[in-house]
């Protein structure tokens, strides 16, 4: 019904595509931009999971910087990308969540526990960095001196 | 969708998911433009994206009326969202944290009602639900007359 609004205003349209997971080793790399609909993190979420099950990354890191607005719509796929990567045995880090973002949030109610957090993507995949040899690496992963 | 020249009044109908991001859109813009702070601005249109989002779940689609308000001095915008729902039985388990009838968190109507200032809800089984919320300006003292 409303699809075939013009855009009203001067600003980008909703990004009604699919957003790009790119892949970086055995990290997956997601940069949300602007205003997402509903149906777009949903589907995210599905790609996620999808990625994380085939390519075998360890790691999820969404970058959140370019994001306005978290509502509990959002806020709730994230949790849930966080829980299914889990069980895929991936890690997911939401970096560089915007200081207003996270003072709603809160006044919202929604804390999302469990969530890994950086300031930066930089950050992000140091923290996965440090976190990813959850099993003993096998064999010679560090020589001592000879 | 009317709106008037001040960039600020205007109704939206809020029917998709599409139209809530027009509703986020144009409360962001509308608070932006009255003059309210980054923070006071996100939590404003974070409100208005929960109450659209429960217009159009629950109520199966609505209306957004969104005006600039004034009193004594301060200045404000005020959302109004009207839905003809099955309206809703018992408002305090609605407005508890924690409390869907969806599929959501539960946070929608409690955690609208703790970012803005003013929150009033009045739903009537089989007519409807209308919620209106408005938002000060910081900064300015809201109730004295004077500057």
């Amino acid at each position: 019904m409303s699809g075939a609004f013009p855009a009203p205003y001067g600003g980008p349209p909703p990004y009604a595509g699919d957003v790009p997971v790119l892949r970086l080793g055995d990290v997956l790399l997601v940069s949300l931009q602007g205003d997402l609909h509903d149906g777009t993190a949903e589907r995210l979420q599905q790609d996620i999971s999808a990625t994380v099950a085939h390519s075998g990354a360890t790691g999820v890191i969404i970058d959140l910087s370019g994001v306005e607005i978290v509502d509990s719509f959002l806020g709730r796929v994230l949790g849930d990308i966080a829980a299914q990567t889990s069980l895929l045995a991936a890690g997911t880090v939401v970096a560089g969540m915007r200081p207003a973002v996270a003072i709603t949030l809160v006044e919202l109610g929604l804390t999302l526990p469990g969530l890994r957090t950086a300031l930066s993507t930089e950050d992000a995949l140091r923290l996965l960095d440090g976190s990813a040899p959850s099993l003993p690496r096998r064999g010679p992963a560090r020589r001592e001196g000879p | 969708m009317k709106r008037t020249a001040d960039g600020i009044s205007a109704s939206l109908p809020i029917h998709s998911d599409l139209d809530l991001v027009w509703v986020r859109q144009h409360v962001r813009q509308a608070a932006a433009q009255l003059g309210f702070g980054l923070v006071e601005q996100t939590k404003l249109v974070t409100a208005a994206s929960e109450l659209a989002r429960n217009t159009l779940v629950h109520g199966g689609g609505g209306l957004l009326e969104c005006a600039p308000v004034s009193r004594g001095g301060a200045r404000g915008l005020r959302l109004t969202f009207g839905d003809e729902g099955p309206g809703i039985t018992d408002l305090d388990q609605a407005l508890r944290d924690g409390y869907t009838s969806g599929e959501g968190l539960g946070m929608g109507l409690g955690g609208a009602r703790r970012l803005v200032h003013e929150f009033a809800i009045d739903s009537r089984p089989g007519t409807g639900t209308t919620v209106t919320v408005t938002s000060w300006m910081p900064g300015a003292p809201r109730p004295r007359e004077e500057r």
